[in-house]
């Protein structure tokens, strides 16, 4: 009975933090469209709901609503589990992030080990889904998006060791608690622009969003996908470039704190704070699809390996060795 | 010149400048229009649906000269003509398949009285072929229909003809 008890606890928290992310979800790809058309001086999605708020819901519907076409020569299991794991992992993810100081579902002491793994997982749902087809396209847009998220994993890893140098815990609370001073983005602002764009590379948004580029490879590893799967594995998509933000806020814009810690601002909640800081950069981020072009798959390598890697650990030598030589180590 | 170009690199500079074109055309006016509520402005010589225009008596413009006839390119107008009791010759069949046209607007400009014209319409698009064979009694509906503008239109482009 006990047991029951806290399994209904749980499952009752799990709810209260995915239905609103979920939702934010479908409400972020409006923004994104929204904004990408703003740019380009068009209206965009305008007309289902208030300013179209519920264009994603009309899309959600439609997609439940399609055949789902599997094709003959696929590996069935697989097929249908690559969307399923890709959602999956985009959203259990969410359950390290701290939106308070207690408000986290769990607060363990490798928070940021654990999303590292699971955005790391992320790019299984991808080459399965893209191997499970059969066929070329969704093929060759897999392995180029394996080939990119590990790439850029290995500047985001050196990133986070950045910004866990100065702060002596992987706990997420704690980063966000050792920000109290001064955020991140101002001592590490360099990281904190390679971090952006290699956040942009890791989600596959534009301009490296060489895995679906429409042009040479139709739709990516997304190509023999239809109806709902297809519609998971964009769920998945954006779930991620939620969490990239929420990462990258945490990390360098100092997460639920407040920017300044006075009276009017303090009355803020801070899991508010945290979501302005998330919706800041995913403008950022909608703003960069609307105006960079493709990055050609050589650029893309080479961009991340022979500049990010260096950079970022030449930067990591130089956040040690000041903090070592001024004493500033934290203490455990 | 090599050092610049580093450091335009690395302060990433196109990038920024271009992010701040993309936030000041992210607030101007936007150039489309929400279709269906808000439309654009057409022309007086707009050439759309056709329409068979009457006098202000009630009596239809047509004389069934044929000209239209001779001149579509399409070959789109089928015209049978007759005499009425009064002596007059009138159409008794004026068919146009709007499907054939062109909407060249040579029958607007062949006809000496200004019975046949193409108006501002264009939104008829139907869900069957047949719908858009059109006869007599539908030109002569959409010419009563729009004749308020027809006349309008064909006054204000009159110096220019």
């Amino acid at each position: 009975m006990e047991y029951l008890n806290i399994i209904f606890q749980e499952s009752y928290k799990i709810l209260f933090l995915l239905v609103p992310v979920l939702v934010s979800v479908a409400m972020i790809v409006w923004l994104d469209r929204r904004v990408w058309a703003f740019v380009q001086k068009r209206q965009g999605p305008n007309v289902v709901g208030p300013f179209g708020l519920l264009q994603s819901l009309a899309d959600a519907l439609k997609y439940i609503f399609k055949e789902i076409i599997i094709p003959a020569s696929s590996n069935k299991v697989i097929f249908i589990l690559a969307p399923i794991i890709t959602m999956t992992l985009a959203l259990i993810a969410w359950a390290v992030i701290p939106f308070g100081l207690e408000q986290v579902l769990a607060d363990i002491n490798v928070g940021i080990l654990y999303i590292f793994a699971v955005s790391s997982l992320g790019v299984y749902g991808i080459i399965m889904g893209g191997w499970a087809s059969n066929s070329k396209y969704p093929f060759l847009g897999a392995i180029r998006s394996a080939a990119q998220m590990v790439s850029y994993e290995v500047s985001i890893g050196i990133i986070i060791i950045n910004v866990l140098l100065c702060v002596g815990s992987l706990n997420l609370n704690d980063i966000v608690i050792a920000q109290k001073e001064m955020w991140f983005v101002i001592p590490l602002f360099p990281m904190f622009v390679i971090f952006f764009i290699s956040a942009l590379a890791e989600t596959n948004r534009p301009p490296f969003d060489l895995p679906e580029a429409e042009a040479e490879l139709v739709a990516g590893y997304q190509t023999e996908y239809s109806g709902m799967m297809y519609a998971m594995f964009w769920l998945g998509e954006y779930a991620n470039i939620l969490l990239m933000c929420a990462l990258g806020s945490i990390l360098f814009l100092g997460g639920w704190l407040s920017p300044i810690d006075l009276y009017p601002f303090n009355l803020i909640p801070g899991a508010l704070w945290l979501i302005f800081k998330i919706l800041f950069l995913f403008i950022l981020f909608a703003l960069v699809k609307a105006i960079v072009p493709r990055y050609r798959y050589d650029q893309l390598m080479r961009l991340g390996w022979k500049i990010f890697l260096p950079l970022s650990l030449t930067y990591v030598v130089l956040t040690a060795s000041y903090l070592f030589y001024f004493n500033l180590l934290p203490t455990i | 010149m090599k050092i610049s170009r580093f450091l335009k690199t690395i302060l990433m500079t196109d990038f920024i400048s271009g992010l701040f074109i993309a936030v000041k055309e992210l607030f101007k006016q936007k150039k489309t229009i929400n279709y269906p509520f808000e439309k654009g402005k057409i022309s007086p010589r707009y050439r759309g649906e056709h329409a068979l225009r009457r006098y202000p008596n009630g009596e239809e413009r047509c004389i069934a000269c044929k000209l239209c006839e001779a001149v579509c390119p399409a070959q789109a107008i089928t015209i049978e003509s007759s005499e009425r009791a009064d002596g007059s010759r009138k159409t008794t069949r004026y068919d146009i398949d709007m499907m054939k046209c062109i909407y060249c607007g040579l029958c607007e400009e062949s006809c000496p009285v200004d019975a046949i014209v193409q108006g501002p319409n264009f939104e008829f698009s139907t869900e069957t072929r047949e719908e858009l064979y059109y006869t007599k009694e539908k030109l002569l509906d959409n010419g009563d229909r729009w004749e308020n503008v027809l006349a309008a239109n064909i006054k204000s482009d009159n110096p220019y003809r």
